[in-house]
């Protein structure tokens, strides 16, 4: 009973954070609820006993994400009032899409059960974890064995972020006194130094 | 007890919280961003949920690989968006008319 009372506790907690993303006037305040969301998740999340993931979003999406989108948030200095204008334009829209989409969806999975996939979405979890076995470590083996060239890639695809963003955002501003140490280290004495040989001039 | 309807419920929601996020914020690429992180967090629910409930790890792991994408996009995202911030001193999206689509 207490696993079902925290999960409508947190539940609350995440859509009333997600609301609160995408009405407030303040993007900083859309940034914190947004790192709100993602903490709220990462408690669901250990509540169905995903405990890796929940330590990774709170420390990838928390940690880094979200610390990258305040800095970026507070380093523009943007017209709010241009960007608020029309808000409520398309409003309705979207509040229509959104109400259908929960239709669609909660009428698919409380009224038609999933009958057709075979999975019944009233039970509980599959099967209960173990004592003394761990969430990280039965992961860890997967992720090295069967998922090892897939996760090769999307290191590799973290490296191609990395150079984009830096190359993207790299500034080369004019005039600045910058040491090039090709030409340093191709400077030679000749190019230093001229010896010119003349004779002893006599004073007049 | 948490069953799967609950989470799929939940997940549900939140997508379509961030759809209309989406249509709300149509204007600032930052507050675009965002929803799309939302969408995506909304997303990877169903992936933890069915791999809890159907009792396979597999789905955990492509939240991992979900993740890792997910936090290249928004780098990316971002240093874009200061780029173009820098050049235009604006980030609303009816300004965006340079490439002329």
């Amino acid at each position: 009973m207490l696993p079902l009372i925290l999960f409508y506790v947190f539940s609350s907690v995440l859509v009333l954070a997600a609301l609160a993303v995408i009405v407030a006037r303040n993007p900083v305040y859309c940034a914190l609820s947004l790192v709100l969301c993602f903490l709220t998740s990462a408690a669901i999340w250990l509540l169905i006993e995903a405990e890796f993931l929940a330590i990774v979003l709170v420390l990838v999406y928390v940690g880094a994400v979200m610390v990258l989108f305040l800095f970026v948030v507070m380093m523009l200095d943007i017209n709010l009032e241009e960007l608020r204008s029309g808000f409520t334009r398309f409003a309705w829209l979207g509040w229509i899409t959104a109400g259908v989409i929960v239709f669609e969806i909660v009428g698919v999975v409380w009224w038609k059960r999933l009958g057709g996939l075979g999975v019944d979405v009233s039970r509980g979890a599959a099967a209960p974890v173990p004592p003394g076995s761990s969430n990280t470590q039965e992961l860890g083996a997967l992720l090295y064995s069967k998922y090892a060239y897939p996760f090769e890639i999307a290191a590799m695809l973290l490296l191609v972020a990395i150079v984009a963003a830096i190359s993207l955002t790299l500034r080369h501003r004019q005039g600045l006194k910058l040491q090039d140490v090709n030409r340093q280290t191709s400077a030679q004495a000749r190019d230093r130094v001229r010896l010119v040989k003349m004779g002893s001039e006599q004073r007049e | 007890m948490i069953t799967l309807a609950h989470l799929l419920t939940l997940s549900g929601i939140l997508f379509a919280l961030s759809v209309a996020g989406i249509f709300l914020n149509r204007k600032n690429v930052l507050l675009l961003l965002m929803c799309i992180e939302l969408l995506l967090l909304a997303a990877n629910f169903n992936f933890v949920a069915f791999s809890r409930y159907l009792g396979q790890l597999d789905g955990q792991i492509f939240v991992f690989f979900v993740l890792t994408v997910a936090a290249a996009e928004s780098a990316i995202g971002l240093a874009i968006l200061v780029v173009l911030f820098r050049e235009r001193r604006t980030i609303n999206v009816e300004e965006l008319n340079r490439l002329q689509g």
